[in-house]
């Protein structure tokens, strides 16, 4: 079942991916057998209990108690995968790697529609990010008064990542919900302003070609306007080598610093701003 | 002693029980006859009997009749997305009855896909099917089959209808709003929601009349079951289908204020500068909103889900009903597992509640409120295990007659068996990761409620047109329509599946052209969307049929199905208006009393004297019944 649902599946190039992928498999025979199981039944009855073969319906109709049994060992494969299976997978996906694993930081800031992101350069630390201060130059609202930010690479819909390396993401969003996907980590989670969420995986497949067929993609999950369908972004697998000269590469082009998510930032000094029946449809901007 | 205990009643002294029984006799005797005085004295004129009209059927057929149009109009919505997303990027000379603005050239643009999508949705839950299951099945025959001459508040019930058709040509109008009617899909999640054009707020207003519809109807619903029952209809001879209703209507009226508190917070959001949703620091395309700050999105996402859960068994239930009352009748054999089945529905409406966030695992749910929404989502599939495991089981030692309605009663249950199945995945949050927002979600819930929901509701419409008719539908033409919507509706919704394994993200314009992930498995596509305009071609029969069987259909007797249930045994086709019943009957047995062993016939109507009488059946009874007026 597995290799059989494979078929149809993107490639698994995750540290948790296969995991997942059992359990999918998992209840994907449970469905099978249950579906083929009574279609049997079904048409075998349909076929055996037709008005002309069996003109007089029994009133008292089957005595068995095989039902009694099917639903009862349907309630305990259900108990199995919950406990066995999906309790303990998600119980792993939502516990953040420990210190000692020397995950690969980065912030995703999601917004309409484009996937921003954000390293936080050699010194490990994010700049601070002020909402005041987004603009179409400045799109996370880097300070540029902050040391820690000075070194920071912030790139749009490019995603790098260490094959082997646990990732911390902090996702967010600037304005509606987005969904950050990437189907080949069997990784999803939506982006929802207001709230910094941290999600992790580990990569422990390398990336194609970008140009090939099977290039790999971040995908926006979670409808966020007109743009929705295109709010796709590249994802790159690479060694530690090429991850850091791709970083060296990015560096010159930055200009400030970062840190928590904008929504954290205090709402105080009031920007260029407009009444809400004033703004623009839906979708009309990004960057 | 003995005369203390004693109450008098006129010039009589009885015992108390007596004596109630005698006070409830005579105000059912005057009562009755109030109801000949006003029939045979006030004929209500042309507005009052058919526009404004309180009778139950009256209502039951107009809210039928509106919901089939929404129907097709919801479903003409969808066959316009399936053009774009089959051939993405192709302009189609139909696309121009949207107009320039949405499709200029006979090109459909991103913003009225969402419109397209986001009002599919919402008038196929909300217009089309909860009014056709509810307010047009649930009017015309609960009334009919508890043996009430009509429901308890039959003005609330008027009010129902015209709330819902205000709710449904706001929403139509709302097509018209400067920017295109809503598209933040039928969820509407903040701050989408509300950041979008005017529409949205066309759609909240239209949202609210129709949520007090279906309040105002779950009253009547509950109060007429509770209070109207006919003497010895006791709730355990209730037909599965009043039982499916009466849950039904308490999911409506404890669901569903929620989402009209939310609807109206949303309307606040946009219109007076208030914040429930928003919250601080949102940029939207580079400009601050001002007045957002200290909302939450998630707020939305859990009142609506609150309601949106249970509204799923809203649309099921009553289509469980209509199975069963037809696979009852054509399998000619009592309901296997009545009681179980009567007792998983009370429990699946309880569970109902207490599963909304499995939509939302991907919100940032910790390991403690996942595991808890997973088990619940779990538990309650067993309820639904037992229903559908009872309705195949009744099949066993039946005889079973393959009729149009029964086709589609039975073409329900592997249907409905595959949304519920592939409900599984979705449900253990784990396996719901990669699958989420995918085209397997779209295929899981269509499965539910299209060739699930909408085959019991056509199943419906074949069994009781000769009711409400005296006609019966063509059988050659049903059973046309039976194969074409079987074949055609597993095309368009099976390869969502196989979509939603390639992981392609559901909502998506071009149907997933730009994503190398979506490559493999586009050509489906095509395949569904040349699926969903035959489909359309399968209903062509039925349009045929419905309308010429008014006209033409082959005449029937009162019960031409030989059914038990006092809809049709005790009532003629159509039943009289305003009271149903000539005399209101008296139940004497289960609902389902077929091939009793030593009966003669093999059906006994649940109010049929039994012994010295004649079991010709209600249908004779009633006909004498006519005849001795007549005389």
């Amino acid at each position: 079942m597995e290799s059989f649902l494979a078929q149809y599946m993107p490639v698994d190039a995750s540290e948790h991916g296969p995991h997942l992928d059992f359990l999918s498999a998992l209840v994907h025979w449970l469905m099978l057998i249950l579906f083929i199981g009574w279609g049997a039944y079904f048409i075998y009855a349909l076929f055996r209990f037709r008005s002309s073969r069996n003109p007089r319906a029994n009133y008292h109709g089957t005595t068995s108690h095989f039902s009694t049994y099917t639903e009862a060992g349907v309630a305990v494969i259900e108990v199995v995968l919950l406990l066995g299976f999906s309790i303990p997978a998600w119980s792993k996906w939502v516990t953040p790697p420990s210190s000692g694993a020397h995950p690969l930081e980065v912030r995703v800031v999601a917004e309409q529609f484009a996937w921003n992101i954000h390293y936080p350069g050699p010194d490990g630390v994010f700049g601070k990010a002020k909402v005041e201060l987004i603009s179409t130059s400045n799109p996370l609202g880097l300070d540029p008064t902050d040391p820690y930010g000075k070194d920071d690479v912030i790139t749009l819909n490019q995603l790098h990542l260490e094959v082997n390396r646990p990732v911390l993401v902090h996702l967010s969003s600037k304005d509606v919900i987005h969904d950050f996907s990437l189907p080949v980590m069997r990784v999803k989670q939506d982006a929802i302003p207001g709230i910094d969420f941290p999600i992790h995986f580990t990569p422990v497949k390398l990336s194609p070609d970008p140009k090939s067929a099977a290039r790999w993609e971040i995908a926006c999950a979670q409808l966020c306007g007109l743009g929705h369908y295109r709010m796709r972004g590249q994802l790159f697998v690479e060694t530690k080598e090429q991850l850091d000269a791709w970083l060296k590469s990015m560096a010159p082009q930055v200009e400030a610093a970062a840190a928590p998510a904008p929504a954290t930032a205090p709402v105080t000094a009031p920007p260029p701003t407009v009444p809400l029946s004033s703004m623009p449809k839906t979708g009309t901007g990004g960057l | 002693m003995a005369e203390k205990r004693q109450v008098r009643v006129g010039r009589e002294w009885l015992a108390p029980r007596d004596a109630e029984k005698a006070l409830r006799e005579a105000i059912r005797v005057q009562k009755e006859q109030e109801r000949h005085h006003q029939l045979e004295h006030h004929p209500l004129g042309f507005w009052r009997t058919y526009v404004f009209s309180t009778d139950h059927k009256w209502i039951g057929l107009q809210y039928g009749f509106t919901a089939l149009c929404f129907l097709l109009f919801g479903f003409s919505l969808m066959l316009l997305m399936r053009l774009q997303l089959g051939w993405p990027g192709h302009a189609f000379s139909i696309m121009k009855v949207l107009g320039e603005t949405r499709a200029p050239g006979g090109n459909l643009l991103p913003e009225a896909y969402n419109q397209l999508g986001a009002m599919h949705g919402t008038i196929m839950v909300f217009l089309a099917i909860v009014p056709l299951a509810v307010g047009a099945f649930g009017n015309y025959l609960v009334p009919l089959q508890i043996g009430a001459p009509d429901m308890a508040f039959p003005k609330l019930n008027m009010a129902s209808y015209w709330c819902y058709l205000s709710g449904g040509l706001v929403m139509l109008a709302s097509f018209a709003a400067p920017g295109g009617t809503a598209q933040s899909g039928w969820t509407s999640y903040p701050p989408l929601s509300v950041i979008a054009s005017q529409g949205q707020t066309w759609w909240l207003f239209g949202m609210i009349l129709l949520i007090t519809s279906s309040l105002l109807g779950s009253v009547n619903f509950i109060v007429t079951i509770i209070q109207l029952r006919t003497k010895g209809m006791t709730f355990m001879r209730l037909p599965f289908f009043v039982w499916a209703q009466f849950v039904t209507s308490f999911l409506l009226l404890l669901a569903f204020p929620p989402l009209e508190a939310a609807g109206v917070l949303q309307l606040m959001d946009r219109l007076a500068g208030t914040s429930f949703f928003l919250p601080s620091g949102l940029v939207v395309s580079g400009t601050r909103l001002m007045n957002a700050g200290g909302g939450n999105p998630l707020l939305w996402q859990h009142l609506f889900w609150f309601l949106a859960h249970p509204e799923v068994y809203v649309l099921i239930l009553p289509a469980m009903g209509i199975v069963a009352e037809v696979i009852a009748n054509n399998t000619r054999k009592p309901l296997w597992g009545y009681k179980s089945m009567v007792f998983a529905t009370v429990f699946l409406g309880f569970m109902s509640f207490v599963v909304w966030a499995h939509h939302m695992f991907l919100t940032g749910m910790g390991t403690a409120i996942s595991a808890f929404f997973q088990t619940t989502t779990m538990i309650i599939s067993i309820p639904s295990v037992i229903i559908l495991s009872s309705l195949f089981l009744s099949l066993w030692g039946g005889s079973i007659r393959f009729n149009t309605p029964m086709l589609f009663a039975l073409a329900f249950l592997p249907m409905f068996g595959i949304g519920g199945l592939t409900g599984l995945p979705l449900g253990l949050a784990a396996a719901d990761i990669h699958l989420h927002d995918t085209y397997y979600v779209i295929g899981h819930f269509h499965y539910v409620v299209a060739p699930g929901t909408i085959f019991a509701m056509f199943a419906g419409i074949y069994y009781w047109f000769p009711k409400i008719t005296g006609r019966k539908m063509s059988e050659r033409l049903g059973k046309l329509h039976f194969w074409m919507s079987l074949i055609f509706i597993n095309g368009v919704f099976f390869p969502m599946f196989i979509q939603g394994l390639a992981g392609v993200s559901r909502r998506l314009y071009d149907g997933g052209a730009q994503y190398a992930h979506a490559q493999p498995v586009l050509k489906t596509n095509v395949f569904m969307s040349v699926s969903a305009w035959l489909l359309l071609i399968g209903q062509v029969p039925f349009i045929i049929n419905f309308f010429k069987s008014i006209k033409w259909g082959e005449l029937v007797d009162s019960n031409p199905w030989q059914a038990t249930t006092l809809d049709w045994a005790a009532t003629t086709s159509p039943p009289l208006a305003h009271g149903n019943f000539e005399h209101l009957p008296v139940v004497r047995r289960g609902p389902y009393e077929y091939s009793v062993p030593g009966s003669e016939t093999d059906f006994i109507p649940q109010h049929a004297v039994t012994g010295e009488e004649p079991q010709g059946g209600g249908g004779m009874l009633v006909q004498s019944a006519v005849a001795q007026k007549e005389a």
